[in-house]
């Protein structure tokens, strides 16, 4: 059963609009991200899934019922959601426990229960010794776990994070991904988490839908999203790659360079147009010092090295081939060492080109 | 009305949706956000408080009192006669010559207190801060205690001194009101200034000494003209202070034996009120102020002065050298004629059995305290009423003020309606007191509406006066919350009436007490507005100390005035403990 749907929604700010025509359906339990740059919609579409905002065309529903119309929308109070926000907003006029038990208060639980499932949840996130202290006295981190904890201890019915991870350290932050979608996996609570952090997105969600401009690009889990990019944007925004401009000729596919049988593609919509953009990730280019030869599935050709950059985990190279306008970028181990100008040899698994259009 | 309909405000869009949706009403109902009515409430209240009043003044100054007609007579009255028109033109010379006076004070001790290493800083401190603290109309009564013609400490020290049978001083005309004006308006002279120069880095002036200027051509060339701006936006409201003044012009002027408009205006409503004629009266009052005020804060939001933007560059006080000496002495000088000798002359008299009989033991008593506070039925009422109005006014204005900055800045409305709102809040700044008072009169003293004689008139007409100031404190405040800790309590399930409650309310609790005393303190000794709106029951301190001038009982006055002053003081020392030293001299004018 769904219980999410957003249905066409859109949200105009006199003549910006900041989300146009959002369709997307979460099945029970699953987390979601909205990632794109800033500025792309995410955060207006969450806090219209909220309440915080009404749509300007479009509906949003949960279990079937309409809760997001532009003619009325259910006040955010009564929609049984919880949400993280980028301040974390935790309330500085009162202690750990308070603010984690806010929610249970607002629901007349009795005084007991609220004890029992603040200190239960307390001990999930590793506050329980901090249970009285005021958020002043917290770090970042803490205070973060304690907004999560918040969230979580009235078993919303969706849970909504708005970059709830962008104010902390990069160490914090990694670690924090992996608590996120720990306590996901822990309550399977269907979840709606912003972000403009891939990594971010890559590590917590079931889907992501990548969003630019107020549109959904494209919606997939985080390995198709990265293998089979469906637009430049998602090629371009979820990690680097190499834009190759293909022309076809005959049974052959001519991409600068080196060129592979039109018929080894794999291809969504069956036959190809004369020209198409290809994209191939800088790591499924392999640098070689001699001619590999003919392998079946592969194609290679004879190239220069122009400038490389050593990252330590990695070489960044650029690689010319005779023909070819543009330098291929390609990421090399760090024992794969070759000299500015040395002649080397690509080789490509053509299953790893993506055609894009 | 729901918010998101009021802001949503697209009509497209929700065309569109009424024809796609299904059940209409019924979930239009069930989605309403009830806490809206709150909202339209304080919107109506507002609209009762300061529009009506306004529309009020102009409809009455065109009506025949009787048949309510349309005329011009009003205008044809107030105007017609010459020493009408006169004491138009003596207010002008009063505004101009007082805020002159204000800038020859308030200037150079700013610029003492704020740029040099000139010593007893903190004595000057706190002298300008007790200028602030006496009402002006009490630095009257102090005046005339001291420069009253013959009998006044000034004029008896010269006659003593020199043997003249006839002192030199006559508090009661013109220079001696621009005098006494000019003395407890040059504090706001001296607030615009200082925070201005505040704001000027060192570095301006350093760039100017490297380049071969001395200090003092520095600090005319360079530092002053920079501050110049702030300058001129406190003359032209001290200007209009002196002529929106009710008090000290009743107190001198009028045994001087002339009229400013404040006092005319006042003289209209002697029995039978010509609140018609009165009204006419004020529209050139009215319209100047706010002429003035658009003027004024042209001049102080207008761009280019980089170096007001108050950041970089460290603060170095002036190294005065042996003119750090003649510089106090002035300083000290301006802070006697403010502030020394009138304190002085307002406690002996509320302290002696007769104060003509001079600063001596056994002329010592506390009986005009005591008989003030507690014998004498009238000004034990008085004082209570005083403390209940300006505290009830206080209340009203901050809630208000509160909600409509809640409303403003959480965009419960669109932008227009929004800024609508905080116009109309901000709107009483711009009225004088006596005007506003007569648009109360012309408003209020009819049913249904039936408001004079009670003390409801004047505690609504205090509170709508100084909401302005409550509205910029409540904004600050607002303003400092993060919306994200609302949402938070809402999307757990609390209303906003919840998220007010639990989270906003505990967290503004400082600097709404602040602002309470901010309000609190105007309010008790407000006289323009309550001259002409109290009646015998409800009399308050200020009104009080204006109607036994005549009497000439200044042990009664000054003791009625040093209870007030005390209140303030009191009230000052608990803003201190909430909200720092600096919360009154702080320029908040909005």
């Amino acid at each position: 059963m769904s219980k999410l749907v957003l249905r066409n929604v859109s949200r105009t700010f006199g003549d910006f609009t900041a989300v146009d025509n959002f369709n997307l359906t979460l099945q029970e339990g699953e987390l979601v991200s909205l990632l794109g740059p800033s500025g792309c919609g995410k955060t207006t579409t969450l806090r219209m899934i909220a309440g915080f905002m009404a749509p300007t065309s479009g509906t949003i529903e949960i279990d079937g019922e309409i809760i997001s119309s532009p003619t009325s929308s259910l006040p955010p109070e009564r929609r049984k959601m919880s949400m993280i926000f980028q301040s974390y907003a935790i309330w500085p006029n009162m202690t750990v426990a308070e603010n984690v038990g806010f929610g249970l208060k607002i629901r007349k639980l009795d005084a007991a229960e609220i004890r029992r499932r603040v200190e239960e949840i307390l001990e999930k996130v590793q506050l329980a010794a901090l249970r009285d202290r005021y958020p002043a006295e917290l770090s970042g981190g803490q205070q973060q776990r304690v907004a999560l904890a918040r969230a979580i201890v009235v078993k919303p019915a969706v849970l909504l994070l708005d970059e709830p991870l962008s104010n902390l350290d990069a160490n914090l932050r990694e670690e924090m991904r992996f608590e996120i979608r720990r306590l996901h996996d822990e309550f399977k609570i269907t979840t709606v988490y912003v972000t403009h952090d891939q990594a971010e997105a890559m590590v917590t969600s079931d889907r992501i839908a990548v969003m630019n401009k107020g549109r959904v690009e494209q919606v997939d889990a985080p390995y198709a999203l990265y293998g089979r990019p469906k637009t430049q944007f998602v090629a371009g925004f979820i990690g680097r790659t190499n834009f190759l401009e293909g022309k076809a000729n005959g049974e052959t596919l001519h991409l600068g360079g080196f060129s592979v049988p039109l018929n080894a593609l794999q291809t969504e919509g069956g036959s190809l147009p004369g020209d198409v953009l290809v994209s191939i990730r800088p790591q499924s280019i392999h640098l070689l010092k001699h001619d590999p030869g003919n392998v079946a599935g592969r194609c290679s050709a004879q190239g220069q090295v122009q400038r490389r950059a050593y990252l330590g985990e990695y070489w960044d190279y650029y690689v010319s081939l005779p023909g070819a306008a543009q330098t291929l970028r390609v990421t090399a181990r760090a024992q794969d060492v070759f000299e500015v100008n040395e002649a080397v040899w690509i080789e490509i698994d053509i299953a790893q080109l993506t055609v894009i259009r | 009305m729901n918010e998101e309909t009021l802001t949503a405000g697209a009509p497209q869009g929700a065309r569109v949706a009424r024809s796609a949706g299904g059940p209409g009403f019924g979930r239009w109902w069930r989605h309403l956000d009830k806490s809206a009515w709150v909202w339209l409430l304080a919107i109506l209240v507002l609209v009762f408080l300061v529009v009506n009043p306004l529309v009020r003044l102009l409809i009455v100054s065109f009506q025949q009192p009787d048949s309510g007609a349309f005329t011009l007579a009003n205008y044809a009255a107030a105007y017609s006669r010459s020493r009408y028109v006169e004491a138009l033109g003596k207010s002008l010379v009063l505004g101009i010559s007082a805020a002159s006076l204000c800038l020859l004070f308030g200037v150079p001790l700013a610029w003492a207190l704020s740029r040099t290493d000139m010593p007893g800083k903190g004595l000057v401190w706190v002298a300008i801060l007790g200028t602030f603290v006496i009402p002006a109309y009490l630095g009257a009564v102090g005046w005339i205690l001291l420069a009253g013609p013959n009998a006044g400490w000034l004029n008896r020290l010269v006659m003593a001194l020199t043997g003249m049978d006839k002192g030199p001083f006559n508090i009661y005309s013109m220079s001696g009101l621009v005098l006494v004006v000019a003395c407890y308006s040059f504090p706001y002279v001296f607030v615009f200034t200082k925070s201005a120069l505040d704001l000027v880095s060192s570095e301006m002036e350093d760039a100017a000494n490297i380049l071969g200027s001395g200090n003092l051509r520095t600090t005319l060339s360079i530092t002053l003209p920079l501050v110049l701006p702030a300058i001129l936006a406190a003359f032209i409201l001290v200007f209009l202070e002196a002529i929106a003044l009710f008090g000290s012009p009743a107190l001198l002027a009028l045994p001087g034996r002339f009229h400013v408009v404040t006092t005319q205006l006042w003289q209209f409503f002697e029995f039978p009120p010509k609140v018609g004629v009165a009204a006419a009266y004020a529209m050139p009052l009215l319209c100047i102020t706010v002429f003035l005020f658009w003027l004024q804060r042209r001049i102080t939001h207008r761009k280019g002065y980089v170096s007001l933007t108050g950041k970089g560059g460290e603060r170095r006080p002036i190294p005065l050298g042996r003119w750090k000496w003649p510089l106090l002495g002035y300083c000290l000088a301006v802070c006697t004629l403010s502030f020394f000798m009138p304190m002085v002359v307002i406690c002996q008299a509320a302290l002696a059995k007769a104060w003509g009989r001079g600063f001596r033991l056994d002329n010592l008593t506390l009986d005009n305290l005591y008989f003030t506070l507690f014998e004498n039925n009238l000004t034990r009422n008085a004082t209570i009423n005083t403390f209940v109005y300006a505290g009830s006014a206080a209340f009203i204005a901050i809630t208000l003020a509160l909600c409509i900055a809640y409303v403003v800045n959480r965009e419960l409305v669109g932008k227009r309606v929004a800024n609508i709102l905080s116009f109309l809040t901000m709107a009483p700044f711009v009225i004088p007191g006596i005007v506003l008072a007569i648009g109360f009169y012309a408003a209020y003293t009819h049913p249904p509406l039936l408001l004079y004689g009670t003390a409801w008139i004047l505690i609504l007409a205090f509170a709508t006066r100084f909401l302005p100031i409550a509205y910029a404190n409540s904004n600050a405040a607002i303003r400092s919350i993060n919306p994200e800790l609302e949402d938070a309590v809402r999307i757990l399930g609390g209303t906003r009436f919840t998220a007010i409650r639990r989270v906003v309310a505990p967290l503004l609790k400082r600097s709404l007490a602040g602002a309470f005393i901010l309000v609190f303190i105007p309010a008790t000794r407000e006289l323009s507005a309550a001259i002409f709106l109290y009646s015998i029951n409800t009399q308050v301190l200020s009104v009080l100390l204006f109607d036994k001038s005549d009497e000439g009982n200044f042990e009664m006055l000054a003791s009625i005035g040093l209870i007030l002053v005390v209140i303030t003081v009191i009230l000052i020392l608990i803003g201190f403990r909430l909200m720092g030293r600096d919360f009154m001299l702080r320029r908040t004018a909005a």
